[in-house]
């Protein structure tokens, strides 16, 4: 009898279990997935919210993406920055900023930053810590500028500034410091850049670029490389081979053609 | 980045971007530890006309992924009635890694391809399907920590599909020329508005 293969319905997998935990009793050690390390902060200013991320991402100690976006849109008025494990933060942010698009659409309201924040800290306790995605949710709505963190347990706090992941220690430092209430948008920038480039510097697991969001009331700013102070020189001489420098056994080409061609007999 | 899974079955996987095109090249071992059983073991699958799929890692669940992505692939066309762009193939097999989140396919899968514009795209994702889209080159497998060595200092943007192609030879063969679990022959794709070119590579069997 044939089996029709299902496309399937939503929720985990668990059909590789069983046969993983027999290959790691066989001794084999399992692969890590890839981190982001990061360092993500959020602060409150006087009329809204910065976000601001480094752009490294690891597996162990080598430099997976140099330039990957941590800062991701989750509502129009809402974005999200994520640490913890790169495929968590990813799907956790997607599934949520669909479930939002949704509720929009059944509601004809602007989303709520605190609505963002139930849904992810819902899903995360539910899975008890182990999708392991830790969130700064920043946004302005009707009730003003709303920061938020969400732990990967899915404990939350209201604070007005956040940082998260590996260089958050080198980032709270600098805000621990520095921050004061009411600041001005460009102070506020300022300060953002000045705590993500702490963790770029002093964290091996941060590093690359500044990108930075502003999110105030109908207004967001995405500043993708606000600050670049780790750019590479460029080479000075081309690296480039001759043609023909590699050896080849064979060669075949396939040409592409757009469509089916059309019976004209 | 490599791990024991990785060395287990062996092989690596490369793409890059040039100037409107893209390449995918992988080697051709298939072991199991130290012992090479297989010289032929193809790690590269055609998605669609343009666009190629290279995958790394535990060689059953290479086999099995490529069928599950092959299938998926072919409901999607029938049911969309269009073939299916690179960035939305990188989220239906990130997807269906995700999916396994807690039993993960030991694999790591590359995509190149050409979009319906012929803009070119390539993407690597984990195991557990986090996609990382460059604009230079993508790596997978058990040399994959040499790869992103030699990549690093011979890749330069904006090179023509000839150029691409000596550049990703290269930059494949030195690394897997390094790597025991890795090499036996290696094959070339370089993807083109126009045509596919498909080239093999002399390299040392040992």
């Amino acid at each position: 009898m044939t089996q029709r293969l299902e496309l399937p319905k939503g929720g985990f997998n668990f059909e590789n279990y069983q046969r993983n935990v027999a290959l790691e009793q066989q001794g084999l050690k399992l692969p890590t997935p890839t981190k982001t390390g990061t360092t993500v902060v959020g602060i409150i200013f006087k009329d809204g919210v910065v976000l601001g991320a480094d752009t490294r991402s690891t597996a162990g100690s080598i430099v997976q993406d140099k330039n990957c976006d941590k800062i991701r849109y989750m509502a129009p008025n809402v974005y999200c920055c994520g640490a913890g494990t790169a495929a968590d933060t990813q799907f956790t942010n997607s599934l949520i900023c669909s479930q939002l698009e949704l509720h929009r659409l059944a509601t004809g309201r602007e989303t709520r930053v605190c609505t963002a924040l139930t849904l992810v800290k819902q899903m995360l306790f539910k899975y008890q810590g182990h999708v392991s995605a830790a969130l700064i949710l920043g946004g302005y709505d009707v009730t003003g500028p709303r920061l938020l963190a969400v732990a990967p347990h899915g404990s939350t706090d209201k604070l007005p500034y956040l940082v998260m992941g590996s260089g958050s220690y080198a980032a709270i430092a600098i805000l621990e410091n520095r921050w004061k209430k009411d600041l001005e948008r460009q102070e506020a920038i300022d300060l953002v850049q000045e705590a993500i480039e702490a963790g770029i510097f002093n964290d091996l697991g941060s590093g690359s670029d500044v990108n930075i969001t502003i999110i105030e009331k109908g207004k967001v700013d995405n500043i993708k490389g606000y600050a670049r102070p780790n750019r590479r020189e460029p080479k000075c001489r081309s690296y480039k081979f001759a043609r023909g420098s590699t050896a080849t056994l064979n060669l075949s080409a396939v040409t592409v053609t757009e469509g089916d061609a059309m019976d004209t007999s | 980045m490599s791990s024991e899974i990785d060395e287990y079955n062996g092989g690596s996987v490369l793409a890059m971007l040039g100037k409107n095109c893209v390449a995918i090249a992988s080697d051709k071992r298939f072991g199991m530890k130290l012992m090479t059983l297989g010289t032929e073991f193809p790690k590269i699958f055609q998605a669609t006309d343009k666009i190629y799929i290279a995958m790394a890692g535990l060689a059953t669940d290479i086999q099995t992924l490529s069928e599950l992505i092959r299938y998926k692939i072919n409901m999607y066309k029938l049911r969309e009635e269009r073939e299916i762009e690179p960035t939305t193939l990188a989220y239906m097999v990130a997807s269906t890694l995700y999916e396994r989140r807690f039993s993960p396919y030991y694999v790591s899968p590359l995509i190149a391809g050409l979009d319906k514009n012929n803009k070119p795209y390539i993407c690597n994702m984990d195991l557990i399907g986090c996609v990382t889209t460059t604009n230079d080159f993508v790596v997978g497998g058990a040399a994959d920590d040499c790869l992103l060595g030699t990549c690093e200092a011979l890749y330069e943007p904006d090179l023509e599909p000839e150029d691409l192609f000596e550049t990703i030879s290269q930059s494949l063969i030195s690394a897997v020329d390094r790597n025991a679990a890795s090499g036996w022959g290696a094959v070339v794709h370089v993807l083109t508005p126009e045509r596919v070119i498909t080239r093999t590579l002399k390299t040392r069997q040992d």
